[in-house]
């Protein structure tokens, strides 16, 4: 059971100087299983995630205790802390087109780590583009920037740009917020077909969402686990706490 | 009610108020505004009319002749020349670079909170203080001597917390989901830098510096104390004709010379002096502002 643990958390304890936002939370992601994280804002739901790919660190006066491990590795003790980061791809909430071409953007993090061979390049970009449900629309416009797209193509190069260094994490924050319903669905579509490649870490405002994606769906409130527990539990009759049920039926502020 | 509902948008005196309001704070803003560009005509008006006797492309190349009182500013145009290109030459990849660091990777501590408050409490000193700073340190602790080499690194120093501040306000405008988006990437702080904050932020950075130049061309104080000179005699047209450890003649100064020291000079021949420094100056920023148009042309988001 051990080998199959993908992140494993432990006690994680996060304040930014002396606010205290996440207290001590422990719990395990195994390898390949879409792992929904809901709660309200500032339920440190982001936080959590930069914890994970030590993006914390440039948080001034963000102080982090306890373990993550990521495939049994202490990410705090790791010595290639870009390697890491290489291995978890991270979709923020807004769409992120970097002000470069739309090839550079996808290109951009292979060859930070160093790839120059230009065949393999455009190989990576097409094959992350396609993967994004992006390439058909951009595969004639590869040269015009990542920041005249439109939102909805915003994010999907954001994921696609996210792929691009062959993570075996991906992390999604509330990537639906900026775009409309259909690319939302085609971008979940996509993630059921990136499971079976990649683990994948779904935080999302939208209960329903992880209802439909995730296996297991982990309840945070005010930097506590609530409740995690498989899908049919949670958004079951009985989930067994019954703030994860009012939260869930929208009873719940 | 019915005939009432028609008439709902009719002027009341609420109404009324609020247009005239509105005309006034309008026209005084404009006004406001408009009274920017008055004082800059009558100056220039005013130079140009005194300084018409003496001014043709000749006054720039010519040396002075006749103790000064006759002839041209060559010297001291092709002086200040010198002294703004050495000292930005100093400051500018100094300021820049000092400025990348500060906003780009230097933390919250006591020790950067301390670089930040000398940056802005340097560039408020006045120049005289650089002056006399620059005195103490180049032309005796360092050796120069009244040189070229201290007038300008005296400059230099002058102008280097203000590149400082604005390459830091153009970085500090690239949005940081950029860089975010980059750290996610596994891209190390300079792969960001290079890749997405300088290509956005480097219009900025270069108005900045472009416009220390009109700062560095203008001041007296600082080469008057460490480099600048009275006279020098100088070929015309000479492109290079000081040593770096020579004292040089410049604009400036030699506008305060002539105003004030030489008895006799031709009455349109300071006002012709200063007319082709704000030319140099107006010349510059103009450079600067087209420069900026094009790049921002292509700014990308």
């Amino acid at each position: 059971m051990t080998a199959d643990k993908h992140v494993e958390v432990q006690d994680l304890r996060l304040a930014y100087g002396t606010k205290e936002v996440i207290h001590g939370i422990t719990f395990d992601i195994y390898h390949n299983e879409i792992f929904g994280v809901i709660g309200p804002a500032q339920s440190a739901k982001t936080s959590l995630l930069r914890c994970l790919n030590r993006t914390i660190d440039f948080s001034a006066g963000a102080n982090v205790s306890g373990t993550i491990k990521v495939d049994g590795e202490d990410v705090r003790k790791v010595k290639d802390l870009y390697g890491l980061r290489r291995k978890i791809g991270m979709v923020a909430p807004l769409p992120v087109g970097l002000p470069i071409s739309i090839y550079d953007n996808v290109a951009f993090a292979p060859r930070c780590a160093g790839m120059t061979r230009k065949s393999e390049l455009e190989s990576i970009v097409e094959q992350c583009l396609r993967q994004a449900a992006l390439w058909d629309e951009v595969k004639d416009r590869l040269d015009s920037l990542g920041t005249k797209l439109s939102g909805g193509q915003q994010q999907r190069l954001t994921i696609a740009r996210a792929l691009s260094h062959q993570p075996e994490i991906l992390c999604l924050d509330e990537f639906s917020i900026a775009i409309d319903p259909v690319t939302t669905m085609r971008i979940e579509d996509v993630l059921k077909e990136l499971r079976k490649d990649m683990t994948i870490i779904l935080v999302t405002n939208l209960t329903q969402q992880a209802r439909r994606l995730a296996d297991r769906t982990m309840f945070l409130w005010n930097g506590e686990i609530i409740e995690l527990n498989k899908n049919d539990v949670i958004f079951g009759e009985k989930p067994k706490d019954k703030r994860t049920y009012e939260y869930v039926m929208g009873i719940f502020g | 009610m019915s005939a009432d509902a028609t008439k709902r948008f009719t002027e009341t005196p609420l109404v009324r108020r609020k247009y005239r309001e509105e005309a006034i704070a309008k026209w005084i803003f404009f006004a406001m505004s408009a009274a920017m560009i008055v004082p800059l005509l009558l100056i220039l008006g005013y130079l140009i009319e005194r300084a018409w006797p003496s001014l043709n492309l000749s006054f720039i190349v010519d040396v002075p002749i006749r103790g000064m009182k006759e002839g041209g500013v060559w010297p001291a145009f092709i002086g200040t020349i010198y002294l703004v290109f050495i000292s930005l030459a100093v400051s500018a990849p100094i300021g820049i670079l000092a400025a990348i660091y500060l906003n780009e990777y230097a933390k919250d501590n006591w020790f950067n909170r301390i670089i930040n408050l000398a940056v802005i409490n340097l560039a408020g000193v006045p120049s005289i203080v650089h002056a006399l700073f620059g005195l103490g340190a180049f032309v005796y602790a360092a050796k120069f001597g009244y040189s070229i080499i201290s007038a300008s690194l005296t400059l230099a120093i002058m102008t280097l917390p203000v590149i400082i501040a604005s390459t830091r306000e153009s970085l500090a405008s690239v949005p940081r989901s950029f860089r975010e988006a980059c750290w996610n990437v596994g891209a190390t702080r300079w792969q960001t830098i290079k890749a997405v904050v300088l290509p956005n932020s480097i219009s900025g950075i270069l108005t900045g510096v472009i416009l220390q130049v009109s700062r560095a061309a203008g001041e007296t104080a600082p080469i008057m104390f460490t480099g600048a000179v009275f006279f020098k005699a100088v070929q015309k047209g000479d492109l290079f004709p000081y040593h770096l450890n020579e004292q040089c003649m410049a604009l400036s100064m030699h506008l305060y010379t002539l105003s004030t020291q030489v008895p006799g000079v031709k009455e349109s021949i300071p006002f012709a002096t200063a007319v082709v420094l704000l030319g140099l100056v107006l010349a510059v920023n103009a450079a600067a502002i087209t420069l900026r148009v094009w790049l921002r042309n292509r700014k990308k988001w």
